[in-house]
């Protein structure tokens, strides 16, 4: 990973997964108890820039819990979900193998384009979402490869549009009205 | 367009620029503060002891105004024009000059309506702002606003994104040329682009204050009538309406839930006997009277799955995050689905964070409750 600053270069030799939280605004308070005001939500807002949140792939709007949510904790445990995890890992590899790879996240545009198993409708369905969401070349690409993870965890060989209107909904869409208006 | 404007009124309208650190003061201090601006130019000069502004009024140069304003692109109209907007001469106050960016023929509809609200309000406030902006725009009516953050970009927004909507009217507290705030830069081209921006400053002035409030006396006096879309009991927005009434001319709300605080001025005026605005069909009735069109502006209303109707359901009912719609994670997938395909009907709206909230697009088809 590289990052620039200030005219200063710095090369960290890993692979990185990004995992960030923030609050909705500067008070942190809820909803129906913000008291920030158009400009401090303004201000606040303008820290996540267009390119960063462009690369954010999967995003997730977490509320305070009821009381009856917390006693009811529904989730599974984590081994269930790492198996699952594990055989769409295997799905991948097994069609990687070949060009030297594991995991959809090292291909590359070109190998992605190729590899996607993504069918005429899903295509149509990345098309018709690209104009209407204003998505970047690297959102567009984004999108497939979150989707084709998606098809591998639902046992798919084929990138479908159901995969396809599921990796949009994950990402954060900046051209939604902000309550800055 | 017609002849330029007057020295007189380019004079009169850098002294009041010159003078706007003394009027803020003045404005406060009388109890009608619209009246500091009908002062003729002697009273205005006097505010200031140190003579300072009145050697600058005394040397102005019409010329180099003229100049300026053709420099930054905007033309002026001054108070003595026949074409100056008619509906201003009823102020007590109007303008001397209106600076005006885009096109100035803009001004001229007797039928426009003005959208204001809060800057910080909520969602739904926003959602509500942006439909009666494409809604009034889709049925031919001229929306005007004051291009301020929240319930005015929402509706100037609304009214951009439908395809031949009349020309839009801004009226800025500063400068025509300055897009303030420095976010509704590109609103600002596209208002100019499309309809006029507006205002009785000169060119590159910053507003202080008093401007702010002062221009909503022009947002009421160049519409037929005003629509208050969110406003808590103290938001500014509100001394647009009561300019509105102090001309006569309509006061319309929309109502909001009556736990909320950023309804609560909204209520307070229809409480007060404003009209209430459900949808732009309220506000061409109120505009047009009996001649406003009949109800088959959206096409008509369209059946829903059951389970899309849930989903809808618990989203009106104010759970907008993924984690609140679904508790099984088994359901995530289909409900990731369902949500992306109730966006793309144009009845939900993702906020910025992931939040979806119900959508109210008036142009799109109804669903069946």
């Amino acid at each position: 990973m590289t990052i620039v600053r200030a005219q200063r270069v710095m090369v960290f030799p890993t692979r990185v997964t990004l995992v960030a939280a923030s609050n909705p605004c500067p008070c942190g308070m809820g909803e129906t108890a913000c008291r920030c005001s158009a400009a401090d939500l303004a201000r606040h807002q303008r820290r996540l820039s267009g390119p960063l949140l462009d690369r954010i792939d999967v995003s997730v709007t977490v509320g305070r819990p009821s009381g009856t949510a917390l006693r009811n904790q529904a989730a599974p445990p984590s081994a269930c979900v790492r198996e699952r995890i594990v055989v769409a890992r295997e799905r991948q590899t097994a069609r990687l193998a070949q060009h030297g790879l594991t995991c959809n996240a090292q291909l590359g545009a070109r190998l992605l384009r190729e590899l996607s198993g993504a069918t005429p409708e899903a295509h149509r369905a990345l098309y018709a979402l690209h104009d209407r969401s204003r998505l970047s070349a690297r959102g567009h690409g984004r999108i497939l490869r979150v989707a084709r993870t998606l098809a591998d965890l639902a046992a798919s060989d084929a990138v479908r549009p159901d995969h396809i209107l599921q990796a949009a909904a994950l990402r954060l869409d900046d051209q939604s009205l902000s309550l800055a208006g | 367009m017609s002849a330029e404007a007057c020295d007189d009124c380019l004079r009169r309208t850098a002294l009041i620029a010159a003078l706007a650190p003394w009027l803020d003061v003045e404005w406060r201090r009388r109890s009608a503060p619209s009246g500091v601006l009908s002062l003729p130019d002697e009273a205005l000069v006097a505010l200031d002891r140190s003579g300072r502004v009145a050697r600058a009024h005394a040397a102005f140069a019409p010329s180099r105004a003229r100049a300026r304003a053709a420099r930054a692109g905007l033309a002026a109209i001054c108070r003595c024009a026949p074409d100056y907007p008619e509906r201003l001469r009823e102020l007590d106050d109007p303008p001397a000059v209106l600076h005006i960016a885009g096109r100035a023929a803009a001004l001229e509809r007797a039928d426009a309506v003005a959208i204001v609200g809060a800057r910080r309000g909520t969602a739904y406030g926003l959602e509500v702002a942006r439909s009666l902006g494409r809604g009034l725009s889709a049925a031919g009516v001229p929306v005007l606003s004051g291009m301020a953050m929240g319930v005015d970009s929402a509706a100037h927004m609304g009214v951009v994104e439908q395809a031949a909507a009349p020309a839009p009217v801004a009226v800025l507290a500063g400068g025509a040329d300055i897009a303030y705030p420095a976010s509704r830069r590109r609103l600002h081209v596209q208002l100019i682009e499309r309809g006029c921006v507006v205002s009785e400053l000169p060119p590159g002035f910053a507003g202080f204050r008093w401007c702010f409030v002062a221009r909503n006396r022009l947002i009421a006096g160049l519409a037929a009538l005003t629509v208050v879309v969110e406003a808590t009991e103290r938001s500014g927005s509100l001394t647009t309406t009561d300019f509105a009434t102090q001309l006569g001319r309509p006061v319309l709300a929309v109502p909001g839930p009556v736990t909320s605080r950023f309804s609560a001025g909204t209520n307070m005026l229809l409480a007060a006997g404003a009209g209430v605005v459900r949808d732009t069909r309220d506000v061409l009735e109120q505009l047009l009277g009996p001649s406003a069109p009949p109800r088959a502006v959206a096409p008509p209303a369209v059946p829903i799955e059951p389970r899309l109707r849930r989903l809808l359901d618990a989203i009106e009912r104010g759970h907008g995050s993924l984690a609140e719609l679904t508790s099984d994670p088994g359901a995530t997938r289909q409900v990731l689905l369902d949500l992306t395909d109730l966006e793309l009907r144009g009845l939900v709206r993702r906020e910025f964070g992931g939040r979806y909230v119900r959508a109210l697009d008036e142009l799109c088809p109804r669903v069946l409750p």
